[in-house]
């Protein structure tokens, strides 16, 4: 039964991602959809580690920075191809997330939030400041992929946006699957177990330092795929992408949307990265609209968007 | 050697020693109550025990390892498992999947295949799932498998509680306060079920300060005041000690350790 709700989640995913493009008034609005899309993963990584795991995380960011900037330096100075960098900046995000998560993930609640804030800043800093590496705070270029062209030559052709809008909802998509199948496994229950009790977590066999620790990974790694191919599309990247609010940004699109539900994390998504876009306004007090969204949704819709508007039916059709 | 055994045990939180050298056995298939006035250390007791506290003296022993310092996963997976005075249910998650969590050591094995839910992670946890409605079923719970844990009523999580404690097969089970809080019916049952564990082998710990139930179900009593032990033994004998009947008096509360009162 469970099983089916997954499959019909990820179907409606997939509809929703293939009938958009029918409505677009302009080319442009590929970009925005693989905007959202990128960030829907992004978030998805961060709905395992906020909405199952329980944890929080103010630093997220740092990952994406790190996911970014690897497809910034490794094609430069490894030869690597951007695909590969990829994954490179994969690697290292789950390295890095291990070394700092072993110590931090002991601390709970404000401190766990204040230990990963610094670990974001950290990160935007070593990449605002090596300017000799990374361009400093004016960025740098990051070479396209390959895949664009190699399509082209099997008579594929695509806009760089459209190619951008599909691969990153497959991205996402993949991202969701994953983030579902998660929640119905032994791990991922165990996950949402030891966020409702750890004592009793403990208690049935669950080692919680562990699973706090993997979730931390996983949802790092989202974050620095999301990040890896924010830099490809843009063609270049800035150690904004590392920063603060970006964190933040994060944070506060899978608390609006419900940070219980994978598919609240997609919809929290789309309405922050479309926002800015349609209230130019909005781009200017990014930061004061951010912060209002969160004090909102904190008073108004404490589970979410999605979760409260399905509470909300299911109350009345009783 | 005592499947159970604990010597000297001892913590103090500030100036306050709450459990001081404290020490018993139990062996599989007993039934060993702990019994005391409001605030005598029981549920300190058990914390030390499960490894939620680490004591500041004496020792726990399992099948005569040393496990005073394991952690209470650790010893979950040896065995020794326990219930909680203040229900620790996982609330948004199903009643259900309350029990499956218990069948975490089994039914989990490798992350990736978790997250690309490959057909070994599905088996388990199908096994699990079947398993987990099978304890319900025990604990009268089964018509309740898909609700929400956070609905139901305090008698009802009590036995969830227990469930997700049975799902891991324990040795030794310890038992804080199971019937608090349950209407007559619901407590005859549970009184019923950890008879019926006792007599399957599992070696019982039981805080409960329905008295009635103590002296009847109970094959050796642990009498704790103020952090001490001050009494132990059968139910008889404890029911007619001096020191037990002052420190229920003097603790001023209704109970009285009469069973026929
Ligand atoms: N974590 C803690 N920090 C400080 N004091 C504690 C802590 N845990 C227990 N205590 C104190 O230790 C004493 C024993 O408490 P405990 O909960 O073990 O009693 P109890 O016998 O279980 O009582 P009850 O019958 O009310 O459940 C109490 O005075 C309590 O306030
Ligand atoms: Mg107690």
């Amino acid at each position: 039964m469970k099983l089916s709700s997954k499959w019909m989640q990820l179907a409606a995913l997939a509809v929703l991602v293939a009938v958009l493009p029918l409505f677009f008034p302009s080319g442009y609005y590929y970009r925005v959809g693989a905007l959202i899309f990128v960030n829907g993963l992004a978030v998805t990584g961060l709905v395992i580690l906020i909405g199952y795991a329980g944890q929080i995380s103010l630093g997220h960011a740092g990952f994406a920075g790190i996911g970014g900037y690897a497809c910034a330096l490794a094609p430069a100075h490894l030869g690597l191809p951007p695909s590969l960098s990829i994954l490179l900046g994969a690697v290292i995000s789950a390295v890095l997330a291990v070394l700092i998560g072993k110590p931090i993930l002991r601390l709970r609640g404000y401190y766990l939030a204040v230990a990963t804030l610094g670990f974001g800043i950290l990160v935007s800093m070593v990449l605002t400041n090596e300017r000799a590496l990374t361009g400093g705070p004016d960025g740098m270029a990051v070479q396209g992929l390959a895949l664009r062209k190699i399509l082209r030559g099997w008579g594929w052709k695509l806009s760089s946006g459209e190619f951008w809008y599909i691969l990153s909802a497959l991205a996402m998509l993949v991202g969701v699957w994953i983030a579902l199948n998660l929640f119905q496994s032994a791990t991922g229950r165990a996950m949402r177990a030891l966020h409702g009790s750890e004592v009793a977590a403990r208690t049935v066999g669950i080692d919680v330092a562990r699973l706090k620790l993997q979730a931390f990974v996983i949802s790092a790694v989202y974050a620095s795929v999301a990040g890896s191919l924010l830099a490809l599309q843009n063609q270049f990247v800035t150690p904004d992408i590392a920063g603060f609010m970006h964190s933040i940004e994060m944070v506060t699109m899978a608390v609006l949307g419900g940070v219980g539900s994978v598919l609240g994390a997609v919809t929290g998504s789309a309405i922050l990265t479309l926002l800015p876009q349609v209230l130019t306004v909005f781009a200017e007090y990014e930061q004061l609209v951010l912060g209002l969204v969160m004090i909102l949704v904190m008073i108004f819709l404490p589970r979410g968007l999605l979760p409260s508007i399905a509470a909300k039916l299911k109350g009345r059709g009783e | 050697m005592s499947l159970l055994e604990v010597s000297g045990l001892g913590i103090g939180f500030g100036g306050l020693r709450a459990v001081d050298n404290v020490g018993f056995s139990a062996e599989p298939g007993e039934i060993v109550s702990i019994i005391g006035p409001n605030g005598a250390g029981k549920t300190t007791l058990f914390n030390m025990i499960s490894g939620v506290y680490l004591p500041d003296s004496g020792h726990v022993r399992l099948d005569g390892q040393d496990v005073t310092a394991a952690e209470p996963h650790r010893l979950a997976r040896m065995g020794l498992t326990r219930t909680f005075q203040n229900l620790q249910i996982f609330q948004e998650m199903t009643v259900l999947e309350n029990v499956i969590v218990g069948f975490h050591q089994s039914e989990s094995g490798s992350l990736i295949a978790d997250l690309l839910a490959l057909p070994a992670a599905r088996r388990r946890s199908q096994i699990a799932r079947a398993q987990a409605q099978e304890l319900l079923k025990r604990v009268r719970l089964d018509k309740a498998a898909e609700e929400l844990a956070g609905n139901l009523s305090y008698g009802a999580l009590k036995r969830l509680e227990i469930a997700r404690a049975l799902a891991m097969q324990p040795r030794v089970l310890l038992l804080d306060e199971p019937a608090a809080g349950c209407n007559a019916v619901e407590t005859e049952e549970i009184d019923h079920l950890i008879a019926e564990l006792a007599q399957s082998g599992i070696a019982i710990l039981l805080v409960e300060h329905d008295m009635k139930m103590v002296m009847r179900i109970s094959n050796h009593i642990v009498v704790l005041d103020h952090g001490e032990k001050i009494a132990e033994g059968s139910p008889e004998s404890v029911s007619k000690n001096p020191a037990v009947i002052a420190a229920y008096l003097g603790a001023g509360d209704e109970e009285s350790v009469d069973a026929d009162s």
